[in-house]
């Protein structure tokens, strides 16, 4: 049992990731949340869903995790106003997911330090909730553009660059707003929102495998983390356990997507430091492994790979071999790159020190995934908690302390090559025989399910709710930039502006993941 | 400096040939006139706009870049703002919080200008989109509800192939 509290009943669900769910009373939260803060624990996720049909109110869920697994604890909160109290107190990185609950659902955080919005920008009217089950669109739609209050730096010398939401490359949309004296950054302020284009609600209207598809597209550069977190979820409420060799296809695909991302960002780390050579390379590289997912898998990024019960993939033993031929070939082209980076003055002289986070910030602001492990917090679901088939592969966690651009190029080239050999892994032990994947069909009603994935930014959890007809009442996914875009605004501090392009792509974030 | 020459010529030209243009793309009748697509044909600026995407249109518009596909080669570049811009290429759905951002920036595009739809959301919604509605609360659906659109390239995500002949189709006309 991870959690002892006298109020609190714990359930064991039963997931590929040791989970535990149960309901506490709101004014044990705080308690519970400090206690496992306290047992060195992290905030994994913070939701809310409109529980007034079912059993009548609102419902608070906050997944948290500690060195035995998962918990979620439901809340149950009052239907006239419901409120919680502030555990951004505990853990910063609720903070976000508080405001955005609030404008999802009217659920509110009592005493916390920011109340502003956070994914409404002014599309629906303040006072009316997507995420409520009577929600309705077309009353509460408004054109009008709503200000947002940023916090304002002032002193002598102080101006603001504002940046966004089109951005000068190819990236996402969003905000961000720095104070600088000169080119240094005295205070970067994100605002988001920008992708927000109502996931959660459009779950609600569709079958299981439709989830399944707009699961994986969530990030579309995490498809595989998210259709896999998804069929957990699922496959934990339906209480089966698919095929091993359905899971160990699943593990082959995710770590090909870590793969094709990691070397994708070392290339643009290389011409974000006019390294152009770098940014070459590295793409033919991705390229190459991009061509081969959409040979053999059909799809150059995976998606749709992944289905509830099993995969939509086989693998016959050609396959294999030309799998394992690109993995020689990219050890040994990755294994050149990495001494030409290290060796470059250039590159290693805008690397290190760049966009520091210590230790001690990363722990204190729940910094998780590998932008985390680069700032020794060594988490990787993978290892931890490793769910079949990682359970039999013995995953190597790359950590560095540094917390620095140069610490994250470190902990992708070291992934990069722990993917590479759990790819040769796996490959060795895909030898059970083809078997016919039994699809999920439908899901018991009133279940709880919860599926956590180690993707390549970081932890991918999806929860799942079914209603009384097992139809999906409410979908949560949750992505790691959560947790990690607050931090980036501490990394750029007395860091130089033109840096920032730099600092900001060693951690490469999702913008759509997280606006959802 | 000598491993970097030594990578270099190993690695060899791996530039493919552009792929042609493909008329059952275009959305709209050609707004512009034929000199001034001549004009933009060797040297074509384009702004890119995430309207509001997954990223994974994102992750193949990045991959033109590559060398396989070498879009520079062709005279074509992204550029920084759409003050500079000839051409641009969004993503969508468009969320409504992006809406403003998407018509201010098409507004910012000096006058000829071509936009390539780029995508199964940008086209008609997507997944994110209700098939009846088209829209949700948070979405405004594919790119022409927004903005004109010249070429709309469908695919989830469309290949680097297919996004280079999206762009190649709106700066050439019909023969």
């Amino acid at each position: 049992m991870p959690i002892k509290h006298p109020n609190l009943q714990l359930t064991r669900l039963t997931d590929a990731v040791p989970t535990w769910a149960g309901e506490i009373a709101v004014e044990n939260l705080l308690e519970i949340c400090q206690q496992v803060r306290d047992g060195g624990g992290r905030l994994v996720a913070l939701w809310g869903s409109d529980a007034r049909k079912l059993r009548g109110g609102f419902m608070l869920h906050v997944t948290l995790i500690n060195e035995t697994g998962l918990v979620c604890l439901h809340v149950p909160l009052p239907e006239a106003h419901p409120h919680y109290p502030d555990i951004a107190c505990i853990f910063p990185a609720a903070a976000r997911m508080q405001r955005a609950t609030y404008d999802l659902l009217g659920m509110h955080a009592e005493e916390a330090a920011d109340h502003r919005k956070w994914l409404r920008h002014g599309a629906w009217h303040s006072g009316s909730f997507p995420l409520r089950k009577d929600f309705d669109a077309a009353a509460s739609r408004t054109d009008e553009v709503e200000d947002y209050p940023f916090v304002q730096v002032e002193g002598q010398g102080v101006h603001e660059i504002a940046v966004g939401p089109v951005h000068a490359g190819i990236i996402e949309p969003g905000h961000f707003r720095f104070s600088v004296i000169g080119e240094r950054v005295l205070r970067l302020e994100e605002r988001f929102g920008y992708t927000h284009k109502g996931i959660e609600k459009r779950f609600e209207r569709m079958s299981l495998q439709q989830g399944a598809k707009l699961a994986g597209r969530v990030s579309g550069d995490s498809t595989v983390a998210y259709a896999w977190a998804y069929a957990m979820a699922a496959e934990s409420i339906a209480g089966i356990t698919p095929p091993d060799r359905a899971l160990w296809l699943r593990a082959l695909l995710l770590e090909r997507e870590r793969v094709a991302n990691h070397l994708g960002d070392l290339g643009y780390l290389g011409s974000d430091v006019a390294l152009a050579f770098g940014f070459a390379q590295f793409w033919i590289l991705k390229e190459q492994v991009l061509r081969t997912n959409a040979a053999l898998f059909g799809h150059r990024y995976l998606m749709d790979c992944v289905v509830p019960g099993g995969v939509a993939v086989q693998l016959g033993t050609a396959e294999k071999d030309l799998i394992e031929q690109e993995c020689l070939m990219l050890e040994r082209e990755v294994a050149t790159l990495r001494g030409v980076y290290e060796e470059h003055a250039g590159v290693q002289d805008r690397y290190i020190g760049a966009g520091r986070i210590e230790p001690k910030l990363a722990a204190q602001l729940g910094l998780c995934g590998m932008a985390g492990r680069a700032s020794a917090q060594a988490w990787d679901a993978r290892v931890q908690f490793a769910c079949a088939p990682y359970d039999k592969l013995d995953v190597r966690m790359a950590t560095y302390r540094n917390g620095d651009v140069a610490a994250r190029v470190f902990v992708r080239f070291e992934e990069l090559f722990e993917s590479l050999r759990l790819i040769r892994q796996i490959l060795v032990n895909l030898i059970h025989e083809e078997e016919a994947t039994p699809a999920l069909e439908k899901l018991p009603p009133n279940g709880f399910g919860i599926g956590m994935v180690e993707g390549w930014r970081g932890e991918v959890m999806v929860a799942i709710h079914t209603d009384a007809q097992g139809n999906l009442a409410r979908v949560h996914p949750h992505d790691p930039s959560w947790q990690n875009w607050p931090v980036l605004e501490h990394a750029v501090i007395d860091n130089i502006v033109p840096d920032f392009p730099l600092i900001n792509k060693s951690f490469n974030l999702s913008y759509s993941g997280q606006d959802l | 400096m000598y491993q970097i020459f030594k990578q270099i010529l190993k690695t060899g030209i791996k530039s493919e040939t552009p792929p042609q243009g493909d008329e059952s793309l275009r959305v709209l009748e050609q707004r512009l006139q034929q000199d001034i697509l001549d004009v933009f044909g060797g040297a074509l600026a384009i702004r890119m706009v995430d309207a509001g995407s997954c990223n994974g249109c994102e992750l193949e518009i990045h991959a033109v870049n590559n060398a396989y596909y070498n879009l520079e080669g062709l005279g074509i570049k992204f550029v920084a703002s759409p003050r500079h811009a000839d051409l641009l290429l969004v993503t969508g759905p468009v969320s409504r919080h992006m809406e403003v951002a998407l018509k201010r920036t098409y507004d910012a595009v000096p006058e000829p200008k071509l936009v390539v739809a780029i995508g199964e959301c940008a086209c008609d919604g997507g997944i994110f989109c209700a098939a009846d509605a088209g829209e949700n609360y948070a979405s405004c659906g594919k790119v022409a509800n927004v903005i004109p659109v010249d070429v709309a390239v469908p695919g989830c995500p469309p290949t680097p192939t297919a996004i280079l002949q999206g762009i190649l189709t709106a700066i050439r006309t019909a023969t």
